[in-house]
């Protein structure tokens, strides 16, 4: 029991982590660009590298935090440019073939020791030599937190009853806020008022399953170091205000536009829309949502070049369609799951497994051959997801 | 030991494709049961807040070095721990506290004649260390990289390592002609981008080293090599009966297609990973008769792969020309359904491509493995798709002979980048720099042709 | 809708008779008033010349149809001068203009502003949207469509329901109204050509250009859909349809241009066109067994076999698009 306690624990702690936050940001541009455009941006870690490199490489060149969160985005903007231009009149494959070659390319020039000066090298750049200007800014007290500070051990001793029904209620209450979401998706609200109260009541709803979970296992982490509550608290609000963004541009006329176009780009253009620049538009503005997940996935470690190869692509896509593609709410489930379900199905395996069977690295491994095998069951079987209409998502771009 | 997936996702399908996989993995499974010991890694596997690792290679991956001590010390310069590098040049050091730890690389246990390269300004500890830094649930990767003491920056003349890279590169050109010949049959019939292709030339020389190096009987080279490609063109035929043709049935998109062999990418990647573990494993120890032309240095092995390229190549130019087969596989290409209308069997077309190009991508694998990567890696082949759909792009999407063409331009380009001037791996951002300019101004490729909307 | 007395003019068929009666009957005769004047356009695939067209006008105001065999660069010429292709002597004197606007070096989104709308043979209904969402995509000069007033749903909500009204009216007229919320994808090929063409009419165009509007669609709604394209005409628009068989059209196209082997080898009107030998000649290569000039064929049960010809044909052209769809788009335009 212990065990699987600690796997949980463990499986818990990776879903909320930073990283995973920035992940779920660079998920929401990979929708706008596949989900909604159609656009098979296999290169959305690159973008994220180059948001990462930009944003690291300023701040230790001595400029303001804002600042450097704008040269990591523009460096976003240029790639998708450089992408863009000579692939988005011809057909999908071609974006794909030039994106994944692309990113690939950026990890090389970081690798390379001829810049080792600026961008480290192999070796990446170290948090400490540009977490500061960010850390700085923390207001949160200089001590260490447990969330939620109301829990398990609190109530009856500690009893495992109480905690094991806190846990129903978490998994209950996440049912319920999906089975919202996809019964509101079949209906269109009639005003805004209805619309808002329904995003209340699934924002609601999994605010009250994150105090459900958090009551099962109390987490503790010190408020203002590099790995800590603050850039937790950053990540996810980022995650927060980039959903909602995403939700406003894709329920638009503009939105309206990409799907369109997802759909035939021909019938667009012949309505006499400028589709080569409504694509482009889409993929700027996805690859910055990707240039800031990777600025925030950098906040808490290092920019290694190695760490946002094209795994972390092949990670993204599975994520999303986990979650369902074209929704708005899909990217945060589908990574969140598919973070902390990776890290459940490694430690199973490791805490099961005789080791004389499976080592430590072959448990890792075997979890990735996993994820390939989910990424092709999921396009097969259940290409929409958890969230997604069947009806609106055959990606047949 | 692959047979044991989960089958997650939906129970509602017709058939568990988690044991397709399995199936399609089968010839790998097989081979991995016999060669489990062979995969005891020295490995460090960083934990999410547990460990923390200082992983690397002495040398370089292709160019590893044994014996050399590498010592891990604490910032104050006290050491922790000790470790002999093996034949692959690795290290690793699991570590539970996170900070700045030094990495020092023993010059006395260097082989004669081979000096450390000085770590760059920014990494360089005292005395010559390395300084990492160390983070719970990742891999710091410090550059441990040698080169030998009469090194001499200007090397040999500019003319000669022309034709030295012009020689590498119609090699390089003509074995990736061989994958990405398949790879654009598939295309050319199906209308598929096969992202996973790559791993078929690495599953060739995977199979290729169980086969040859590691079986107890140990087999002959070149019937190792026929009997991989054999089997590798099994692996396409199996994946065609057992989960492309279901596919198509089933009426998938190509897009929906492509992200699967996207999926079997990763997964294959992996499973690769999973047998025969994260390093550089060589096909055969045998070392071949070396042959000097001027400035082109080469061995035996390279004029045999070469001459096997051209055979191959040339048989499969011959059959697509001359043969009904041919004729109707160019049908096929040129549109399907008339084909199937004429009474072709577009199935068995389809069949018969995906058999041929997985086993030349085998072919190719091996003999990749045996003269220009000096061993297989578990991603071999992921470093080399860029090179495969750049040849395949330039020569025209779909056209057999533009991949003949674009392969061995894209091989020469490649070759001729590092005397040319690009570092390190920067070589192969020329290749996407010449995709990129092509599509630009000439996106059907130079022999493709442009097709009509509407 | 500056020449309203024109137009009216129009209605009335003997006005539309009188109008055309002046224009010779040889290819690439002059027009009283030309709307898209269309010289040296020239496409060649590989070493096949598959459009070869000298000189072509389109009077405004009428109903004009293209048609020809199969294979007659019928398609290839739509594509061509609504941007959707480029034509092989673009540098050698290609050029053509629609309403006093030259055209040849425009792409295919800015022939459609400039008042030129097509469809396609295979309807592009898109088919995982919704009918009304559909509708709303054909409507120009949308402030919400651009990027940056996107979030801003005060500056486009206005606009938007305006459109929607509209939308609703040409779904009414259509008969499409009850289905506005159901998928595109769910409607039968007939009544997505109507979707396609409600569509096409959201944006206001001066003229319409339809490529095989009847091509799959049941033969119960192939009245309606012509009626819908007289009724067009007579709104003022101009009308230009392609066509592969002329029985269709004879009674309500204004004016016939016949194409062959990618050239215009006769035009005329609808019932004197085909006994033009150089239709006959051009016709008897494709349908050597069928007499042209025998009424027989427009008796009601020969028309639903022809129609069924086409459904049939559709169907299989369908086929062959969505199996072999990529590999016959390799390299695309442009």
């Amino acid at each position: 029991m212990d065990t699987i306690l600690s796997i949980l624990n463990q499986s818990l702690r990776e879903a909320i982590a930073p990283s995973t936050a920035a992940v779920v940001i660079a998920v929401i541009g990979l929708n706008i660009h596949f989900g909604f455009t159609g656009l098979l941006n296999m290169g959305q870690a690159g973008f994220m590298l180059i948001g990462a490199y930009g944003f690291a490489i300023s701040i230790i060149e001595g400029l303001p935090l804002v600042v450097a969160i704008v040269v990591g985005l523009g460096g976003a903007l240029l790639f998708a440019l450089v992408l863009g231009i000579p692939t988005l009149k011809l057909r999908g494959d071609y974006l794909a073939i030039v994106t994944i070659s692309a990113a690939e390319i950026v990890r090389f020039v970081g690798r390379l020791s001829a810049l080792e000066d600026f961008t480290g090298g192999a070796l990446g750049l170290r948090g400490s030599r540009y977490q500061g200007p960010f850390l700085d800014l923390s207001f949160l007290p200089d001590t260490s937190w447990t969330l939620s500070p109301f829990n398990y051990r609190d109530t009856f001793d500690g009893s495992g009853v109480v905690r094991g029904l806190a846990g129903l209620l978490f998994i209950g209450l996440v049912v319920a806020a999906v089975l919202l979401v996809r019964r509101f998706r079949g209906a269109p609200a009639a005003t805004s008022g209805a619309r808002w109260g329904r995003v209340g009541a699934v924002v609601g709803l999994s605010l009250l399953a994150l105090l459900a979970i958090f009551f099962v296992f109390p987490i503790t982490y010190q408020n203002n170091v590099a790995q800590g509550w603050w850039v937790r608290l950053v990540a996810w609000t980022l995650v927060g205000l980039c959903t909602l963004l995403a939700a406003l541009l894709v329920r638009s006329p503009w939105g309206r536009l990409l799907r369109g176009i997802r759909e035939d780009e021909d019938a667009i253009r012949s309505l006499g829309k400028n589709v080569f620049a409504i694509k482009m538009q889409a993929l700027i503005i996805g690859g910055s949502f990707g240039a800031l997940g990777g600025i925030v996935y950098v906040l808490p470690s290092t920019v290694q070049a190695d760490s946002m190869g094209r795994a972390l692509t092949f990670f993204a896509y599975t994520a999303l369609l986990i979650g369902g593609a074209a929704t708005i709410f899909g990217p945060v489930l589908g990574t969140v799951i598919f973070y902390g379900g990776r890290v459940l199905l490694r430690e199973t395996a490791n805490a099961y497994v005789p080791s004389s069977i499976m080592s430590d690295q072959q448990t890792e491994t075997f979890s990735l051959i996993v994820v390939g095998v989910v990424l092709m069951l999921l396009v097969i079987f259940r290409p929409q997801g958890i969230l997604g209409d069947k009806r609106e998502l055959r990606i047949n771009v | 030991m692959l047979d044991r997936h989960p089958a997650p996702g939906p129970s509602r399908g017709r058939w568990a494709l988690g044991l397709l996989v399995a199936l399609v993995l089968a010839p790998l499974g097989v081979l991995g049961l016999s060669a489990a010991p062979a995969t005891a890694a020295v490995g460090c596997l960083a934990q999410a807040d547990k460990t923390g690792c200082v992983s690397g290679t002495v040398g370089s991956r292709s160019d590893p070095v044994e014996g050399a001590d590498v010592q891990l010390l604490d910032e104050g310069g006290v050491e922790i721990e000790v470790q002999t590098t093996e034949a692959d040049g690795k290290f690793a050091f699991t570590l539970t506290e996170p900070g700045t730890y030094l990495v020092k690389l023993d010059e006395d246990t260097l082989p004669d004649g081979v000096e450390q390269i000085p770590p760059a300004a920014a990494q360089a500890g005292p005395d010559g260390t390395l300084r990492v830094e160390v983070q719970l649930g990742r891999t710091a990767v410090p550059d441990l990289e040698v080169r030998s003491e009469d090194y001499d920056a200007s090397g040999t003349s500019k003319t000669d390592q022309l034709v030295g890279g012009a020689f590498s590169g119609l090699k390089l050109g003509l074995l990736l002609a061989l994958a990405s010949l398949g790879l654009s049959l598939i295309y050319g019939t199906t209308g598929l981008s096969n992202f996973a292709h790559a791993e078929q030339v690495t599953l060739g020389g995977v199979v290729a080293y169980f086969l040859v190096s590691q079986a107890e009987y140990g087999l002959n080279l070149w019937v190792g090599i026929i009997l991989t490609t054999l089997l590798c063109a099994g692996s396409g035929l199996l994946q065609d009966v057992v989960m492309w043709k279901p596919l198509r049935r089933r009426g998938l998109g190509l897009t929906q297609l492509m992200i699967v062999t996207i999926g079997l990418s990763l997964a294959l990647q992996y499973a690769f990973q999973y047998v025969v573990g994260g390093s550089q494993v060589k096909v055969t120890l045998q070392s071949f008769e070396s042959y000097s032309f001027g400035p082109v240095n080469t061995n035996s092995m390279s004029l045999i792969a070469m001459g096997i390229a051209i055979v191959m190549i040339g048989l499969v130019g011959f059959v697509l020309l001359r043969t009904r087969l041919g004729q109707a596989t160019r049908a096929v290409s040129d549109n399907p359904a008339l084909a199937s209308a004429s009474g072709i069997d577009v199935d068995r077309i389809v069949r018969i491509v995906w058999t041929a190009s997985a086993g030349l991508a085998g072919l190719s694998g091996v003999l990749y493995a045996l003269t220009v990567s000096n061993g297989i890696r578990w991603d071999t082949g992921m470093q080399i798709l860029l090179l495969l759909f750049a040849a395949v792009t330039l020569g025209g999407l779909g056209t057999a002979f533009g991949a003949l063409v674009g392969s061995l331009i894209i091989g020469l380009v490649v070759e001729l980048a590092g005397p040319l001037g690009a570092p390190g791996d920067l070589k192969y951002a020329v290749a996407l720099g010449i995709l990129i300019i092509l599509l630009m101004f000439r996106p059907q490729g130079l022999l493709g042709r442009a097709g009509r909307v509407g | 809708m500056s020449e309203a007395p024109v137009q009216s003019d129009l209605r009335d068929p003997e006005a539309r008779r009188a109008l055309m009666s002046g224009v010779g009957a040889e290819p690439g005769s002059a027009k009283p008033d030309s709307i898209l004047t269309v010289d040296n356009i020239v496409r060649q695939f590989g070493g096949i010349t598959a459009v070869d067209v000298d000189h072509l006008e389109v009077q405004r105001g009428v109903i004009t149809a293209l048609i020809g065999p199969n294979g007659a660069g019928k398609t290839t010429f739509f594509n061509l001068i609504t941007g959707f292709d480029r034509p092989t002597s673009a540098r050698t004197g290609a050029n053509w203009s629609f309403d006093g606007k030259r055209l040849d070096k425009t792409s295919a989104s800015s022939v459609a502003r400039a008042g030129m709308v097509r469809t396609f043979q295979l309807t592009k209904a898109l088919n995982r949207m919704t009918v009304m969402d559909n509708m709303m995509l054909g409507a120009s000069g949308q402030r919400g469509e651009s990027l940056s007033v996107s979030m801003l749903r005060p500056l486009w909500r206005t606009q938007e329901r305006e459109i929607e009204t509209k939308a609703e009216e040409l779904l009414a007229r259509f008969k499409l109204l009850e289905k506005k919320d159901d998928y595109a994808g769910s409607l039968s090929g007939g009544q997505r050509k109507l979707l396609e063409m409600a569509r096409a009419l959201m944006s206001d165009p001066k003229m319409i250009m339809l490529d095989e509007p009847m091509a799959g669609v049941n033969p119960a709604l192939t009245q309606s859909l012509l009626g819908h394209i007289q009724s067009l005409r007579d709104e003022g628009m101009t009308v230009l349809f392609v066509e592969h068989d002329m029985h269709v059209v004879r009674h309500i196209s204004d004016w016939v241009v016949v194409m062959a082997e990618g050239r215009i080898v006769a035009e005329g009107k609808a019932d004197e066109v085909m006994s033009n030998p150089a239709v006959v000649d051009a016709y008897l290569g494709a349908h050597h067994d069928t007499d042209l000039g025998d009424d027989a064929l427009l008796q009601e049960e020969t028309l639903e076999e022809k129609i069924q010809e086409y459904e049939a044909e559709a169907l299989a052209e369908e086929r062959s698009h969505d199996h072999g769809g990529s590999a016959s788009h390799e390299g695309e335009q442009k």
